[in-house]
């Protein structure tokens, strides 16, 4: 056996190659779970926005894990396992609610919002028979709780025994991408989730790979709606857990929608309502995409002014869960709204510019299933993971190997 | 409502699923109105009062450029659906009919693999006069939050 072929070891080529047993091997899976999503990693939780008022909750995941996260009757946000200390059944089963404590409905045993035990049923016995010891510490075994923070209205969480704080791990990069999205009170528009036919990983390296970009997704191409001239770059924090990729819009002001319209007198690739296309320059800066992910499974999204956050659930192997959450601001006019809403046909599972994502990551999934001892290659950029000018790179999905080897201890 | 108004509301859902069915989609913009209104969202949404579209069109060209998109840009594997379609409860409101009807569509793809896509009803707006029937608003809200890999072609 060769180096890069025996189990969990790294080609020796280093961050250009990836093996594609990375993509099929169950035990890996497992330690995944383990030392990525509830290890040292800081995980999107939810918008802080989803928690509305005191006393609210919604569910989320640590990869495959369910946990619980809440605002408590004073306004702190808390995050903890979804698993009842007693016999391990789930303590929440509604997606979301408003709730002063939690019951688990098996034996009833209650738990404040912080995730305390503080009940257990009938714990003295009835009539002084049955019940527990007095010695007994039941409370030892209470769900697990997350070290939350808050950035910008996203709720980051880890179970973590030695994670750095949330904006070390992001670089200062990074946590300015954020701060320039979320620049405003935060209101939800909707979501759906989108079922991908593939590994976890191989959907965040899509996310994270600026080349396939112009080259997957024919949708501005075919239209002739893409500009080279565009200008943009590419972010790749210092631990490769964060990236950035963006470009300028290719004119905000509305004369790429003309010009749409001008054509559509010369041939048949042009769209019949170009105001698809319409958006404002919300931002101040002139950036029409600017897609941000954070390793292991986070991605903000902005494509003009369709705003989105989306997180990766691994479920088993070779199947995982894309939760969507689409947002405007509270000061949003009618007319952002309406924009925010209509371009939302870019994204999401039926979206112009999206859908192919869910197939792509699918594609590779099939395509590699007979080769783990094959190695896909990732040599556009160079080698390294540094930021560039140049999209044409794959830089970010090195990036994306560099924190998953840390992690990993591989 | 009458029964000639309950036979057009059939025959229009009735020819609507066909077209999809047999990859007619270039006859899909013409069910609706030129400036119809077609909402493809989750019962979740609805649930809360939240506007997102997983596809949101409010006019018949952009229900074209979406075909023109599937078949001249966007890219997936080749697959069909089969609708199968309750029967409409249809309400008659000044002028215009609503109805609402039960859908279960199954996914064919090219490699044979069939499985039940997606449920949900059709919440529709249908104006009739003599030349026809055609959907003014069709909302299509969908049992799940999840759809599997992608949604190309039309519900
Ligand atoms: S499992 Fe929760 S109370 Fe028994
Ligand atoms: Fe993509």
């Amino acid at each position: 056996m060769t180096a890069h072929t025996s189990p969990h070891q790294w080609p020796a080529e280093g961050l250009s190659r990836v093996p594609y047993w990375i993509y099929s091997d169950p035990d890996l899976y497992a330690l995944e779970q383990e030392r990525i999503f509830r290890g040292n990693t800081w995980n999107f939780l939810c918008l802080e926005a989803e928690l509305p008022q005191p006393n609210t909750f919604r569910t989320s995941n640590l990869g495959d894990m369910s946990v619980v996260v809440t605002r408590d009757a004073n306004g702190a946000i808390h995050a903890f396992e979804n698993r009842c200390a007693h016999r391990g059944a789930l303590l929440c089963l509604v997606p979301r609610g408003e709730r002063k404590e939690f019951a688990c409905v098996y034996h009833n045993w209650t738990y404040d919002l912080a995730g305390n035990l503080t009940g257990v049923a009938f714990r003295r016995g009835i009539g002084g028979k049955g019940g527990m010891s007095p010695e007994a510490k039941p409370e030892r075994h209470a769900p697990r709780k997350l070290r939350v923070e808050v950035l910008a209205g996203l709720v980051f969480g880890t179970l973590g025994t030695d994670p750095p704080s949330l904006e070390t791990y992001l670089g200062p990069e990074i946590v300015s991408g954020i701060r320039r999205v979320m620049r405003a009170p935060v209101r939800l528009l909707g979501g759906y989730s989108q079922s991908l036919p593939s590994n976890w990983k191989l959907y965040m390296e899509n996310t994270k790979d600026s080349y396939h970009a112009s080259l997957l997704h024919m949708f501005f191409t075919t239209f002739r709606l893409n500009r080279l001239s565009q200008k943009g770059g590419l972010v790749v924090n210092h631990n490769g857990a964060g990236h950035i990729s963006y470009s300028m819009a290719a004119d905000v002001a509305g004369s790429e929608y003309e010009q749409a319209k001008m054509r559509s007198a010369q041939d048949g690739y042009s769209l019949d309502a170009p105001e698809l296309l319409q958006s404002v320059d919300e931002f101040g800066d002139g950036i029409g995409l600017q897609i941000l992910a954070i390793f292991p499974g986070f991605v903000l999204q902005q494509i003009r002014n369709s705003l989105a956050v989306r997180r990766i659930v691994p479920q088993g192997l070779e199947r995982s869960e894309l939760v969507w959450t689409c947002f405007g601001f509270t000061g949003d006019d009618d007319r952002l709204n309406e924009l925010r809403l209509r371009q939302a046909n870019l994204i999401g599972p039926a979206g112009f510019i999206s859908m192919e994502d869910g197939a792509a990551t699918g594609f590779v999934q099939r395509g590699s299933r007979g080769a783990p001892r094959e190695l896909s290659v990732l040599e556009m950029g160079g080698q390294g993971t540094s930021s560039e000018e140049s999209r044409v790179s794959e830089a970010a999905v090195r990036g994306f190997w560099k924190a998953y080897r840390e992690q990993m201890r591989m | 409502m009458n029964i000639e108004q309950k036979l057009a509301v059939e025959d229009l859902n009735t020819r609507y699923a066909e077209a999809i069915d047999e990859d007619r989609l270039e006859a899909w913009p013409d069910f609706f109105s030129s400036d119809g209104r077609y909402l493809v969202t989750t019962a979740e949404n609805v649930a809360q009062g939240l506007p997102l579209g997983i596809i949101s069109a409010t006019s018949r060209a952009m229900l074209r450029d979406r075909i023109k998109a599937l078949r001249q840009a966007n890219v997936y594997e080749a697959q069909r659906y089969r609708h199968v379609l309750g029967t409409p409860r249809i309400e008659a409101v000044n002028g215009t009919l609503r109805a609402r009807t039960s859908f279960m569509v199954a996914r064919i793809m090219h490699t044979g693999e069939t499985t039940l896509f997606a449920t949900g009803c059709y919440e529709d707006r249908i104006i009739l006069d003599g030349t026809g029937a055609q959907f003014a608003e069709k909302t299509v809200i969908l049992d799940s939050r999840v759809i599997d890999t992608l949604l190309a072609i039309p519900l």
